[in-house]
Parts: C-alpha cells; sequence; structure tokens
C-alpha cells in the first residue's frame, strides 16, 4: 500500500525535457522523408546523431598501412571494408584509409576475407 | 634520383638470423653500389600472417626504408622474387607522401606562431595550448 521504495522526485526530472524532443524545425527529422541519409536501411538511420570523421578530430594526418590497430577499427568481422556512412569518416580519409587497407591486405597484415 | 621508398618484405619463419643478416647486406650492398642510400632497417620480428602465404602461417617482417631511383626498386624486387625464404614484399613509394607531411606540419606550425592568443594580458610570451 504504502510502498514508497521509489521517491516520486525522481520521475519528474524525466518529464519536462522530453515531451517536446526534436523539435521539427526543418521538417527533417523523423518525418517522412524518403531518401534521407541512410537511404532506405531499415528506416531508422535519417539523422543520427551526426558521426564526426575520426581523423579530422584527432588530426590525424597520415594513414599508414603499417598501424594494422589503426585500420581494423574501418574493417568489419568479415575483413571487408566499412563504409563511410557508417564510421562517419570524411571522403578524403576514407580513400587513403582504404588505399592503407588494401596495401596492409597485399602484405597480410589484414585478411581479404574474414570469417564471413 | 631521391625517391624514397619503403620495402616491406616477409620471410620464412624457419629463417635462421645470420641468413637474414646476410639477405639483408646483400640487399644493402646493392642499393648502395647503385648510387642510393639505405636510410633504415627494421626488423619487425616474426607476425602471424593473416593468410597463409605458401603454406606458412607465420613470417618475419622486414622494413627497408631506400633512397634511390626507380630502377633500382626494380632490381631489388627482381632479386627479392628469385630469393627462396622470401615469401611477399610490397614497395611503397612514401616522398610525395613525405612532402605533403612536411607542408601540413609548415602550415600548422606557421599558424600556432602567427596567432598566440591575442587577448590575454599577459606579457610573458606563453606557448597557448588553446590553439590548434
Amino acid at each position: 500500500m504504502a510502498e514508497e521504495t521509489n521517491t516520486p522526485v525522481a520521475s519528474t526530472a524525466t518529464e519536462s525535457p522530453r515531451s517536446d524532443a526534436r523539435p521539427e524545425g526543418p521538417r527533417g527529422g523523423r518525418g517522412p522523408r524518403p531518401g534521407g541519409p541512410g537511404g532506405r536501411e531499415g528506416g531508422r538511420k535519417y539523422f543520427r546523431r551526426k558521426k564526426v570523421c575520426k581523423f579530422c578530430v584527432e588530426k590525424i594526418e597520415a594513414i599508414n598501412y603499417k598501424d594494422v590497430r589503426l585500420l581494423s577499427q574501418f574493417v568489419a568481422e568479415s575483413g571487408k571494408i566499412v563504409p563511410r556512412r557508417l564510421t562517419g569518416v570524411c571522403t578524403p580519409h576514407q580513400r587513403r584509409l582504404s588505399v592503407a587497407i588494401k596495401q596492409a591486405r597485399n602484405i597480410a597484415l589484414l585478411p581479404f576475407a574474414g570469417r564471413a | 634520383m631521391n625517391r624514397t621508398y619503403e620495402l616491406m618484405f616477409i620471410v620464412r619463419p624457419d629463417m635462421g638470423d645470420d641468413d637474414l643478416d646476410k639477405l639483408i647486406s646483400t640487399l644493402e650492398g646493392q642499393v648502395t653500389t647503385s648510387g642510393g642510400t639505405v636510410k633504415n632497417v627494421e626488423r619487425m620480428g616474426k607476425r602471424r600472417l593473416a593468410y597463409t602465404v605458401r603454406r606458412f602461417s607465420d613470417g618475419m617482417y622486414i622494413l627497408l626504408t631506400v633512397d634511390g631511383s626507380g630502377a633500382l626498386i626494380h632490381e631489388l624486387e627482381r632479386r627479392l622474387r628469385v630469393t627462396e625464404p622470401v615469401i611477399k614484399f610490397l614497395t611503397v613509394r612514401v616522398d610525395e607522401e613525405q612532402k605533403r607531411l612536411d607542408k601540413i606540419k609548415q602550415i600548422r606550425e606557421a599558424r600556432r606562431k602567427a596567432a598566440p592568443v591575442p587577448a590575454t594580458p599577459e606579457a610573458g610570451g606563453e606557448p597557448a595550448p588553446a590553439t590548434a
């Protein structure tokens, strides 16, 4: 009956800011916009948290084929290169990254085809 | 001339150390007789290969940084191809990339020197870490 385990104060904190989350200003939020970024993936990935390019942020200029640890972050389990819409890498860095990955594959530092 | 190349090659894992030294010194000799310079030799040790190469799953990686002409690299690669213990090699030309990196570094240095936090009244001349 009077089992006040959770204080009712905590519930109000989640109330007001969430009621009007994502103001539909430019009509591009979760509205039915076909061909949004992410295309027709499953319809969920419209404007999901704009990812930033890791190389631009950390100012890494040289993407070397020798640092396998860095390159393997952009390679899937199956060994495929992950597309830049998933990793958020910018285009020039994605181009250099894919060249480096292909060089690393040639010298057996990364596999061509992994488990799959 | 003055092209910088990185030559990485993989040697079979059951090769002896002295044989390896002999091989590397042969290559170095070839470089110097053709008028190039060996900038660096790095033995990266035994690593597991990502896929089997000629039925080996491990290999000794060696990285050779060379200054020279294209013909020199042609000759080195020909030698590596016929050397039996070498199972794979890769040559990458790095001078253009190095030029680009140096230019970026220069621009960054110039930018950092030219804009040293203008608003602070300190006359000490501190190298502000806020600029990037």
